[in-house]
């Protein structure tokens, strides 16, 4: 199988001279009593592209939601292990939950967009923390919609309900609300599983332009998209025990080319999973 | 390799007893659901045959007359507008009380067993006999401050009025998809901003259908009020005096033995129904929400 590389992920640098923005030891996972994932431990590394591929079911997504605590909110979980953001233990209990996740977004596989007006999404989470005035929340509105590649397709119909957007554009809204928060990194659950291939190109692109501010970890199916848009990739998996744990994790083009593993290997190539 | 043609396969009618099948049991669907139309429709139109001759304009303005004087206006003025009161009051307590109790339930119990208990005694309650609810008023509130009043009126309408809204917010709550809630702390929002901004604006159109409904509901009740708010053959006088209510009013004057109340009592009927039925063809609007589709 042939996979195109981006470009600064071919010569990637030396992960020492990069700063981890999230670093994650020894994490295992639980819901209820089920343990999901066990013994993580990797680096996302600042103004990186992350991919984090894997079998469906072997905890990517939770991987995800233990980086922001979302997963507390859909039951009762359990963490061990450390996850530190910029050097801080984010399961530390003087974190607070909503500074947290404002400092780490999250956009969802299946577009979520609020029913309401396309600029109150995107003010949303602005509104949440803070009366901004009118000029400064519409210029942020903007920025964020222009970062999210969206601007000029809904400039004129800020006041419309974000719900008669197109699946596409719905998912590049849920960017710009997640943008407009500025948050240091993003986390990104398949966000092109439900989208055409040209809202897919329009996503990846967009990627490649927030990498210069800000660090993202996207989970995906998509090996193809997985090459082109990131410089370090992660594989889960499980074993027999149905825990998903960290096989592998290294250079895009490490892991696509030349991985350590059997089981990346047969991953990457289409073989299994 | 010759291509036989798929026409005859196609085209080949089901076997009679299928088709006998079909036909029968879309009758008799057809049929029974004009059955179940037909006590509606009865009602309403032998409502609007008996009602509307007497529906004069004068019979919304006027006070009842005492029976037996001629010449004098009549109408029921008083019971439009006690109705409305008493629905009003009923309406303030049950609404705030109903909707908070509605987000405890669905957003913040998490299936903690008094959560449990509380949505139990609520539809027990759902299900008490109106009547029930008016004696309960009465002992509460009437024997309390020895008067029957507005305020005893509009707290009994209140216990009719609260298990529905608090149903029907609790459904339309759980109806708002978890992703909303979801994407709206991953924007950095505490569970009450959540709550708040995004679950109840998602949730309004339902809300409002449950709290129309339980509007609809209270503004027909007669039970409640019998005990409570009684009658009044005046205009309205303050909240704790006795009061007039449409429903009373049909009540007491279709069992009269004069002809000329039990045809105001046929009108009042009109009116009543018209206003139950405003009230839902308003629901319905407010539930075809502008942010549903663009
Ligand atoms: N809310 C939950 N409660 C209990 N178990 C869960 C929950 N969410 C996920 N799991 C379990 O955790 C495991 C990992 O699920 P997860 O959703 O993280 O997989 P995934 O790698 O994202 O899969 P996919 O590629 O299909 O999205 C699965 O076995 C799943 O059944
Ligand atoms: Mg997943």
């Amino acid at each position: 199988m042939q996979f195109s590389f981006h470009d600064s992920a071919i010569n990637a640098s030396s992960t020492s001279d990069l700063i981890p923005a999230l670093r994650v030891k020894d994490l295992a996972f639980y819901y209820g009593s089920q343990k999901a994932i066990e013994s993580v431990s990797m680096d996302i590394y600042q103004g990186q592209v992350t991919a984090i591929i894997g079998p469906s079911g072997c905890g990517k997504s939770t991987f995800l939601k233990a980086l922001n605590r979302i997963s507390e909110l859909e039951g009762v979980v359990r963490v061990e292990g450390q996850v530190e953001f910029f050097g801080q233990d984010i399961y530390s209990r003087q974190v607070n939950l909503n500074r947290l996740r404002r400092q780490i977004g999250m956009v969802f596989q299946k577009p979520n967009p609020f029913p309401s007006s396309i600029y109150d999404n995107v003010a949303y989470g602005v509104r949440v923390f803070s009366r901004p005035n009118r000029v400064s929340l519409d210029e942020t509105v903007e920025s964020a919609l222009r970062s999210a590649a969206l601007w000029n397709e809904v400039k004129d119909n800020l006041s419309k309900s974000a719900l008669g957007l197109s699946g596409g554009q719905q998912q590049r809204l849920c960017i710009a609300r997640a943008l407009a928060v500025k948050p240091k990194i993003l986390l990104m659950d398949e966000p092109c599983s439900a989208l055409d291939p040209i809202a897919t190109m329009k996503i990846e692109e967009l990627i490649d332009s927030l990498r210069h501010e800000l660090t993202i970890a996207i989970v995906t199916h998509n090996m193809q998209q997985a090459s082109r848009v990131s410089q370090y990739t992660a594989f889960f998996s499980t074993d027999e025990s149905r825990i998903g744990q960290l096989v592998e994790f290294g250079a895009t083009t490490q892991i696509f080319m030349a991985a350590s593993q059997s089981r990346t290997r047969d991953y990457v190539q289409g073989r299994f999973g | 390799m010759k291509q036989t043609s798929i026409t005859p396969e196609l085209c080949r009618p089901l076997s009679p007893a299928r088709t006998v099948f079909n036909y029968g049991m879309t009758t008799i669907a057809f049929l029974l659901s004009g059955l179940a139309l037909l006590p509606l429709l009865a009602i309403l139109l032998e409502i609007l045959r008996q009602g509307v001759p007497g529906l004069k304009w004068e019979v919304l303005t006027n006070l009842p007359a005492p029976v037996g004087m001629e010449g004098v206006p009549n109408g029921f003025a008083n019971a439009i507008v006690g109705t409305l009161i008493m629905v009003g009051i009923a309406s303030l307590i049950s609404i705030p009380v109903g909707i908070l109790t509605a987000i405890y339930l669905a957003e913040f119990s998490q299936g903690k067993a008094i959560a449990q208990l509380i949505r139990f005694v609520v539809t027990v309650l759902s299900g008490v006999p109106s009547i029930v609810v008016g004696v309960f008023a009465y002992a509460v509130v009437v024997l309390t401050v020895k008067g029957f009043s507005a305020l005893a009126g509009g707290f009994a309408l209140s216990i009719i009025m609260l298990p529905i809204v608090i149903l029907a917010t609790e459904e339309a709550l759980k109806l708002v998809p978890t992703s909303l809630r979801l994407a709206s702390s991953a924007l950095g929002a505490s569970r009450f901003q959540t709550v708040f901004r995004v679950t109840i604006a998602t949730a309004l159109p339902g809300i409002t259908t449950g709290v129309l409904l339980a509007v609809a509901r209270a503004s027909g009740e007669t039970a409640p009020l019998l005990f409570t708010a009684l009658f009044s053959q005046n205009w309205f006088e303050g909240l704790t005096s006795p009061t007039a209510s449409l429903s009373v009013m049909i009540y007491n004057y279709a069992s009269s033995a004069y002809a000329e109340q039990n045809k105001l009592a046929w009108s009042a009927s009109v009116i009543l129904v018209g206003i139950v039925l405003f009230v839902n063809i308003a629901s319905r609007i407010v539930t075809s929400n502008r942010f549903k589709n663009r």
